[in-house]
């Protein structure tokens, strides 16, 4: 089963959640899809075994071949390519990897290459009886596109485990790259009008994409109550309330995970997922 | 002259739509922007009055007509982003969760059963607020070309800026590192990157350091909450040291802020007691750098 964590906000405590479920259950599997700020691994220190570069394509211009016909250019969507009289010029920060301009190109005069836009790490968080399986994602600085990583990262969850997947912030295409194929998503909040905001946002996104989903409220004696009448109103299951907690705080400032230090919320999370299955019976 | 100032953050929830807001009622002749469409919240505190609202075209996506569709499934074999989906129903139909749009599909069906349409992604507004005028937007949900929308925001926001003479625009961005982020700060006068004293925080401002120094433009940081963790404050004291890049202000963990935000106030028009006065500083220091 894959269970997806995201908030639509940044700094909601996604994070957080996701850290500590995976290791408040059994045979779980963390991946981080937050690959332009991937932060699970400052709590969970996996031994990283394996990494990957993960490249995207990227068209080379024979210009032995090439006419300078501008079909390449005028065929991309995304702005790419532009042919000057005597040349091609190539944009790899706009460039999707889509084959489009080698596809329509008359003269056969493009090939690809590939382009390193980062990499996967994988390994274990060891841990009493079975390890965790660990996997992120690490955008290079300077790249745009994250989507590709996103799906490479993703190639790695295994059928076998529960598996966490910690969702970028916002609504758009990283965010949909992570969503696509979850069973379940956890939408973490705070009680305050931007939590509300950025959660309406965010059911918005889970319902068009018809993903079974719960609601958290993270620091939730901080504001007021209008994220609980919201998720009543709308029938959302409250799955999980966790009060702002000064120990939490401090242990997360300094990159421990709170159930690591306590038993207690660590049964806590064990029984967020068997609400998860209970509300994926229903 | 038009001066920019973009105000980013890597991590979300740091607390960059407080200080632009804040910003807001301190800065004069300026244009606000909202350059977060994905989840914009400047909003909920500057309470905007829409003047104008356009529709955002992003882009061209695929549409099938399934009565010229034979079924020979070349769209999904030369589909390279699992767009195309096989429905033991309805046959092959395009999945727009995974479609990036490219036209690939259209290009290569035998039968010119896929044509490409104008989608609208969202809308744009320019807005009256107590502060100033705003530009903003609202990409539509599950709709992408976030970036595009971003540049489009601050484009109209200079136009504005012309049009009524006023000297400064102040961009509210981004978390991430991402498309978005890029095209909120390329080519501003000055970033301001809001970090928090956590691992999460350091590692997230380090990135975004990281984005400007690539694309040339100068930063400075304000830590926010400092007092919630003096050793990692101390760290980030260090990190700015070595790479000399200024603190311009230093605020310390405040509840009264939450409340603020709970209030839909900005921290400057709500008493949030040394964050109030810290920030005020603060933004001489940014206003000084900006106009050097």
């Amino acid at each position: 089963m894959i269970i997806a964590v995201a908030s639509g906000k940044g700094g909601t405590g996604k994070t957080t959640i996701a850290t500590n479920l995976a290791l408040s259950i059994p045979q779980a599997q963390y991946i981080d899809c937050d690959v332009e700020e991937p932060n699970g691994n400052l709590f969970l220190k996996a031994e990283i075994q394996q990494k990957e570069d993960v490249g995207v394509p990227l068209p080379h211009i024979d210009s032995a071949l090439c006419t300078y016909c501008g079909i390449c250019a005028k065929d991309c969507e995304f702005n790419a390519l532009a042919v000057l009289k005597d040349r091609v010029m190539v944009f790899p920060e706009l460039c999707h990897g889509c084959g489009v301009c080698s596809y329509v190109c008359p003269e056969k005069a493009i090939s690809e290459g590939e382009k390193i836009i980062g990499v996967v790490e994988r390994g274990v968080v060891p841990q009493e009886g079975e390890d965790l399986v660990f996997c992120q994602g690490v955008l290079n600085v300077g790249e745009p596109m994250s989507p590709p990583l996103i799906k490479k990262a993703k190639t790695y969850a295994e059928p076998t485990r529960t598996v966490i997947m910690d969702a970028p912030p916002g609504t758009s295409c990283p965010v949909i790259q992570t969503l696509n194929g979850a069973d379940f998503c956890l939408l973490v909040t705070e009680p305050t009008p931007f939590g509300l905001n950025d959660l309406e946002l965010a059911v918005g996104v889970v319902r068009q994409m018809k993903i079974p989903f719960g609601v958290i409220i993270n620091r939730s004696d901080s504001g007021d109550q209008s994220v609980v009448e919201y998720c009543q109103r709308e029938n959302i299951p409250l799955l999980m309330e966790i009060p702002l907690n000064r120990d939490l705080a401090f242990a997360y400032s300094k990159g421990i995970p709170y159930v690591t230090e306590n038993s207690e919320a660590k049964d806590q999370f064990g029984q967020l997922l068997v609400a998860i299955h209970k509300e994926l019976q229903v | 002259m038009i001066k920019e100032l973009t105000i980013i953050s890597g991590k979300g929830g740091t607390g960059k739509t407080t200080i632009t807001a804040a910003f807001a009622s301190l800065c004069e002749n300026k244009i606000m922007t909202d350059c977060d469409v994905d989840a914009a919240d400047l909003h909920l505190i500057l309470q905007p009055e829409v003047l104008r609202q356009e529709s955002f075209i992003g882009g061209r996506a695929p549409v099938m007509d399934k009565s010229i569709c034979t079924e020979c499934g070349t769209c999904q074999e030369v589909c390279r982003f699992n767009g195309i989906d096989l429905d033991p129903d309805k046959g092959y139909t395009i999945n727009s969760f995974a479609c990036d749009n490219c036209a690939l599909c259209a290009f290569a069906c035998p039968e010119e059963a896929i044509s490409m349409v104008d989608s609208v992604n969202g809308n744009w507004f320019i807005s009256k607020t107590p502060y100033g005028k705003m530009v903003h937007a609202k990409l539509g949900i599950a709709e992408d070309n976030s970036g595009k929308l971003v540049t489009l925001v601050r484009q109209q926001a200079k136009k504005l800026a012309e049009d009524e003479g006023l000297s400064l625009i102040v961009n509210d961005g981004p978390p991430g590192i991402g498309c978005p982020v890029t095209a909120a700060i390329t080519g501003t006068s000055l970033v301001l990157v809001v970090t928090e004293p956590t691992l999460s925080g350091i590692h997230d401002m380090e990135r975004v350091v990281d984005l400007c120094r690539h694309f040339q433009i100068p930063v400075q940081v304000c830590i926010n909450k400092y007092s919630i963790n003096l050793v990692n404050t101390q760290k980030i004291r260090e990190y700015c040291a070595h790479l000399g890049i200024a603190i311009v202000g230093e605020l310390p963990f405040e509840p009264l802020v939450n409340k603020a935000l709970v209030a839909r106030q900005n921290v400057i028009d709500f008493e949030c007691g040394a964050v109030t006065r810290v920030v005020r500083k603060m933004w001489q220091e940014v206003e000084k750098q900006m106009m050097a």
